[in-house]
């Protein structure tokens, strides 16, 4: 990220195509990542709220995309003030940056670094959807997503990443968006649940997902994704480091996946798909800030410990009772403090920066700036989001009524519903499980 | 006449309509059913969290025959239909009072 100002600062600014295109699909790439995880949530939930969980995660898309051309780009990237917030006039509608200006020891167009950026900035909002599944009234959540983009999103991105950001420094290393991206995204779901409560039946009824296959879906785009998210986090590939990257995700990703379901055999006796699409999340979510500044046996490391942290950590919600739907808490939150700390531990001192962690001979500094990163911007995000959702519910209203819940938010909300299951036939093939079909007339229909 | 009921498993079907095939039946009805006998359902677990499924899918099939063939194809659906494991299903045959044809308006043992 915003490093590479200070490793490349010595070298005067020239364009590069190689860079430039590179991370123009990196950027392509990160925009995938939201129809994605729209995928991997909407498959989670029941039949009767999937468009709902689908349009959380698409409409930032289109609201987080505008304010961030309109000022968010300013606000986290603009000239520092205070070390909080960022802002340059040029910067506000992207109008007044040339198409081929280029910061001090950037290779890339700022118009390029402000699109990447773009993207993060779309996924995060969605990230937090996850937690308020079934429940919220669209309306409220466009509000929500526009305010929370503006006070949390773009502060804590200048924070971590701008030049001149508190944290950023401070010598806090947030590669990829572990702390800026997923603590924030998990902290702030958990700000908003404890504000509008569990769903209609948690606990009692039993909420399946509908569609594990969707879920699969959803996880592998977020998988590819993950490489621009990523690879792409160094701007860049003239010393090698963005391949660094695309390696550590991949085996943090694979040992995560694998520790997720041994834990899973372990503890519940199978190997399940959800287990192998909620692993593979967790790791990437572990490597984001770490995948920089370690090796790939340290990615190894953060995968498997990250894994098994997270598989742990999705059933607090039942010992505490709060209802985050889909685990934003225990996979985001959970997984983005364990490879911010991690890096403190695991950091080699040779990749990204010069930073070791405690076991390549640093001491424990490195640590307590992860840790003074980590819970700035847990703290931060959660008490500002609860704000935000409280504000919101004392004046538009959160939540749907009871009646809508029970019913599927899909119909109030929406005006449709996912799945046709109405026809003369129709509805009994489409629930086919057995093997054979009874009815070819009745496929016919159906299809 | 007798209306042949089966709950089976769903995987016995294709077994079940050759075993009926080659007995002679010449028509069958078969839809989709869900229910529990006495292994009630099975558990699912999602991250963590387990479901206890009570109803587990079946499939029925319906045949209708004349009284003197019901027991012979009641055993031949059994022996079908069996695996010998738990939730293998049931048969059963119920008397039926009347038939007809739709097309041709037949009665009876005509119209099977």
């Amino acid at each position: 990220m915003a490093s590479a100002i200070t490793t490349l600062a010595a070298d005067a600014p020239t364009l590069s195509a190689a860079n430039t295109g590179f991370m123009l699909i990196c950027s392509a790439l990160v925009m995938l990542m939201t129809p994605g995880l729209a995928f991997f949530y909407g498959g989670m939930v029941r039949v009767k709220s999937s468009l709902n969980m689908l349009m959380m995660s698409f409409i930032s898309l289109g609201i987080v995309t505008i304010l961030w051309v309109l000022y968010g780009f300013s606000l986290a990237f603009g000239t520092d003030s205070g070390s909080l917030i960022g802002w340059n006039s040029d910067y506000v509608g992207l109008s007044g940056i040339g198409i081929t200006e280029l910061w001090d020891g950037y290779t890339i167009p700022v118009y390029v670094f402000a699109v990447f950026q773009l993207m993060f900035a779309v996924i995060t909002p969605a990230l937090i959807s996850g937690a308020l599944a079934d429940r919220v009234k669209f309306s409220a959540w466009i509000l929500f997503t526009a305010l929370w983009v503006t006070v949390v999103y773009f502060p804590v991105a200048h924070w971590v990443w701008g030049a001149g950001g508190w944290l950023f420094e401070m010598g806090v290393i947030d590669f990829a968006g572990g702390t800026a991206v997923h603590i924030n995204a998990g902290a702030a779901a958990l700000g908003v649940i404890l504000v509008i409560g569990k769903r209609v039946g948690f606990k009692k009824d039993p909420m399946r997902p509908h569609s594990l296959p969707l879920v699969m879906l959803g996880a592998g785009l977020l998988w590819f994704g993950w490489f621009g998210f990523n690879a792409g986090s160094w701007l860049g590939n003239d010393d090698g480091v963005g391949a660094v990257m695309f390696v550590n995700t991949q085996v943090a990703t694979a040992a995560a996946m694998l520790a997720w379901l041994a834990y899973e055999k372990l503890r519940h006796g199978s190997f399940t798909t959800l287990g192998a699409a909620s692993g593979a999340v967790a790791g990437l979510v572990a490597i984001t800030p770490a995948g920089g500044a370690v090796s790939p046996l340290g990615a190894i490391a953060v995968g498997a410990i990250a894994g098994v942290l997270c598989a742990m950590a999705v059933g607090l919600k039942y010992k505490f009772g709060y209802d985050d739907s889909l685990d934003v808490v225990g996979v985001h939150l959970v997984g983005g403090v364990a490879g911010s700390l991690l890096v403190g531990l695991f950091a080699t001192g040779g990749v990204q920066s010069d930073v070791a962690g405690l076991f390549y001979g640093g001491g424990l500094e490195q640590l307590g700036k992860q840790a003074v990163g980590v819970f700035s911007v847990l703290a931060y995000s959660l008490v500002a989001s609860a704000v935000l959702a409280f504000l919101l519910d004392k004046t538009i209203g959160m939540r749907v009524s009871e009646d809508d819940e029970v019913a599927g938010i899909d119909q109030i909300e929406h005006a449709e519903t996912a799945y046709d299951f109405s026809g003369a036939g129709g509805g009994a093939a489409a629930r086919s499980t057995a093997a054979p079909t009874p009815s070819a007339a009745s496929k016919k229909v159906d299809a | 006449m007798k209306l042949i009921t089966a709950i089976v498993k769903p995987h016995k079907l294709d077994e079940i309509k050759e075993a009926l095939q080659a007995f002679g039946v010449q028509g069958l009805t078969v839809s989709e059913a869900s229910g529990y006998g006495r292994q009630r359902g099975h558990t699912e677990v999602y991250r963590g969290a387990e479901y206890q499924v009570d109803l587990v899918p079946k499939i029925r099939i319906e045949v209708l025959v004349e009284d003197s063939d019901a027991e012979e194809l009641i055993r031949v659906v059994v022996s079908a239909a069996s695996t010998g494991k738990i939730g293998d299903g049931k048969v059963w045959s119920v008397p039926v009072d009347s038939v007809v044809r739709v097309r041709t308006g037949e009665r009876g043992a005509d119209a099977l």
